[in-house]
């Protein structure tokens, strides 16, 4: 602590580093856009970065409300599957009276529309935050979705109404029907919504949201109303879900009632809990994994969606961070080197966890696929689900993973305690 | 001249249970009105009137003779006049920095922008970094408020609450759990920091209230029983028999 450098100092130090670690993110993160397409270049993973794509914008969205400004949504999807819609209706007025609109433009009509619709019920919602915020939304959630089957000129009902993504101007020879050129159409958008997004973050309104999360209370004594601020983050927020939207219409060339309904919200409040909401990249993780997982999942087990609420819990209850609370923090081991005494412990905790997560996967498929079904495939291993060899397997694996596992993180937690004291004993709190 | 602060007849009921009953004060320009008074006098609930966050019952409150009450805390923060609390309450997960960067903002007129950058306004940074000295907290500019000792709490409290740069500065029971050191401190600090604007303090120490005020009001029962300088307090019988006993004599 007595050769720190004088906090002024370390403070200059912080923000030059900080302004060229933010151009170089950005940066990075276009040249990954543009080259991942090249290494990874089969139909399947071009579809999969669309998804994925599309993912990121929407939970980045929807972390405007409940990690920036505390408002837990219900109903996210309202303004997403709107954007889409909107999107799909200018589209096919674009294409018939052949207005000059090229399709990059269309995700800001889809945009607009979330945003549209943000403006119109938000003021009425956003007066309340906490329980009263969560159940409106959840009420609207299921009204729309519901009103949406029922207003068939403007919805499509069951199936949906669908649209033709090359029947739009070409741009620069784009027909935008080959994926590869949606890919590209959707790597900018995400590029665009990210930065913007967090430049939000770095704005006034933006920092005033946090305030609003802490203590709406304490909020009103230095001049803001927290409902304007509420208001004003559930516009942006239902600005940048209609964006997603809006590249989903383009993507599947239709927009459907499922776009709107609480399958769609859980998704994104899934993705970015995951991910963590205390941290600006934290649904960008979240994204990424539980978009991949669902594409993964859904090919191998007819239960998928057990496992994600596994998982769910498993973070709520762990890891409430999420994987970006978990990664944050080893920050002060990192920077005060005390990393390298915890990576032992883990790798030791690894072998006894896989064993019980895999009891466990045993176990759920064996139940799934009891009265019929496929041979379970684990690892290679073929098991069938009515054999009591396959029952005696999943419970040594369960029962016995789980009790070395305990004795193992139990060790993991007194070596993350010791690295954690010496980290802050030289000064590293965060 | 206009009382920067003006309450006129007020009362104040929670259901049946009346609290506050005709309060009346006034409060002139630049001056620093201490009130005392036993606990679960009303002191508290007086500042939540003046400051909007809950409305009286009846009556009238002014600020700088502009009539206030029925206003939300925001409006009337706008209008110059910033509170603290008894209970610290600051924003617990945002670094000691943008506590107080926050309550600058909006007095320096960016209010809800969203098209600047925050980092690059020149004034905000300039006034955070004056206050931070000012409650000596600078040195801990980077930590999560909900992490500061009891004490750096309650000077980050006072910190956001002048902050803004309002003319009325009401400071709720700002010394309370500190130590005889800490109190010193802190009384220097509020004594400079108010220096020049109009100050109401909520203040349990003698020597402290005694030693800063210009004026003293007695709350009791959530009626003023008297109102006056120091040496007119110190000799009123009343607040003798009702509030101060022997201890001042
Ligand atoms: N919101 C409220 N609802 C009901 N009673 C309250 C409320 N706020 C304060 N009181 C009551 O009003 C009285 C005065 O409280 P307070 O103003 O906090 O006293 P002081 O600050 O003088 O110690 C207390 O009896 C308290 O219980
Ligand atoms: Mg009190």
């Amino acid at each position: 602590m007595t050769n720190a450098p004088t906090p002024s100092l370390a403070a200059a130090k912080q923000e030059s580093s900080g302004a060229l670690g933010f151009y170089g993110v950005w940066l990075l993160a276009a040249a990954a856009l543009v080259v991942l397409p090249l290494v990874f270049s089969s139909g399947g993973s071009l579809t999969s970065f669309s998804l994925i794509g599309i993912a990121i914008i929407f939970a980045l969205s929807y972390n405007i409300l409940l990690g920036q400004t505390g408002l837990l949504s219900f109903g996210h999807a309202v303004q997403y599957g709107l954007g889409g819609f909107l999107a799909v209706h200018v589209m096919n007025a674009a294409a018939s009276h052949n207005w000059p609109i090229p399709l990059p433009v269309i995700p800001l009509v889809g945009g607009i529309g979330g945003m549209a619709f943000a403006l119109l019920v938000g003021w009425v919602m956003t007066k309340r935050a906490g329980t009263v915020f969560a159940m409106i939304s959840l009420g609207i959630g299921e009204l729309v979705a519901s009103s949406s089957l029922i207003l068939r000129s403007v919805f499509g009902g069951e199936s949906g109404i669908t649209t033709d993504r090359t029947s739009l101007m070409p741009l620069f020879g784009w027909t935008f029907g080959p994926q590869i050129q949606v890919y590209y159409l959707i790597a900018f958008w995400v590029l665009v919504s990210a930065i913007a997004m967090y430049a939000l973050t770095r704005t006034p309104l933006g920092r005033i949201c946090n305030a609003v999360r802490d203590n709406p209370e304490r909020v009103e004594f230095i001049g803001y109303d927290p409902h304007v601020v509420r208001y004003l983050a559930y516009m942006f927020a239902g600005f940048f879900a209609g964006i997603a939207g809006g590249l989903t219409a383009i993507n599947f060339e239709i927009a459907n009632s499922a776009y709107l309904g609480a399958m769609q919200s859980g998704f994104v409040l899934f993705s970015t809990f995951i991910g963590g909401t205390a941290y600006f990249f934290g649904p960008i993780l979240g994204a990424i994994l539980v978009t991949y997982l669902q594409l993964g999942l859904t090919s191998v087990t007819s239960v998928w969606q057990l496992y994600f609420g596994v998982i769910f819990i498993g973070i709520v209850m762990f890891a409430p961070g999420g994987i970006a609370g978990i990664l944050m923090k080893h920050r002060p081991l990192i920077r005060a080197g005390t990393l390298g005494t915890v990576i032992p412990s883990y790798l030791v905790a690894a072998i006894p966890t896989l064993a019980f997560a895999l009891g466990i996967i045993l176990t759920i498929e064996t139940v799934a696929r009891f009265s019929g079904g496929d041979p379970i495939n684990l690892l290679g291993i073929p098991f069938v689900a009515t054999a009591p060899t396959t029952w005696a397997a999943a419970a040594v694996l369960v029962v016995g993973g789980f009790l070395v596992a305990r004795i193992t993180w139990r060790r993991v937690a007194d070596a993350w305690d010791r690295a954690a004291t010496v980290a802050r004993d030289r000064g590293y709190l965060a | 001249m206009t009382a920067a602060i003006q309450v006129n007849a007020v009362e104040k009921s929670f259901g049946n249970v009346q609290i506050i009953r005709d309060l009346n004060l006034s409060v002139a320009k630049g001056e620093r009105h201490a009130i005392i008074g036993p606990n679960g006098a009303g002191k508290s609930t007086t500042f939540n009137l003046i400051s909007g966050h809950i409305k009286p019952t009846s009556g009238e409150i002014r600020l700088n003779g502009e009539v206030t009450s029925g206003l939300r805390p925001f409006e009337i923060n706008r209008r110059g006049l910033s509170r603290s609390f008894q209970v610290t309450n600051v924003f617990a997960r945002m670094t000691v920095w943008e506590n107080v960067r926050c309550a600058v903002l909006w007095a320096t007129g960016h209010r809800y922008a969203f098209w600047k950058n925050v980092d690059s306004l020149p004034e905000v940074k300039q006034r955070t970094a004056q206050i931070l000295d000012d409650i000596h907290l600078s040195h801990r500019r980077d930590v999560p408020a909900g992490l500061l000792t009891y004490a750096e709490q309650r000077e980050l409290e006072i910190g956001i609450t002048i902050a803004g740069g309002a003319s009325v500065i009401m400071l709720d029971e700002p010394t309370a759990g500190m130590s005889h050191a800490e109190t010193e401190r802190a009384v220097a600090l509020i004594r400079r920091l108010t220096e020049g604007r109009t100050l109401v303090i909520v203040e349990h120490d003698m020597s402290v209230v005694f030693g800063l005020a210009d004026r003293i009001s007695v709350l009791v029962y959530g009626h003023i029983i008297a109102s006056g300088t120091p040496e007119e307090i110190r000799g009123n019988p009343k607040v003798k028999e009702a509030y101060l006993g022997e201890e001042v004599d």
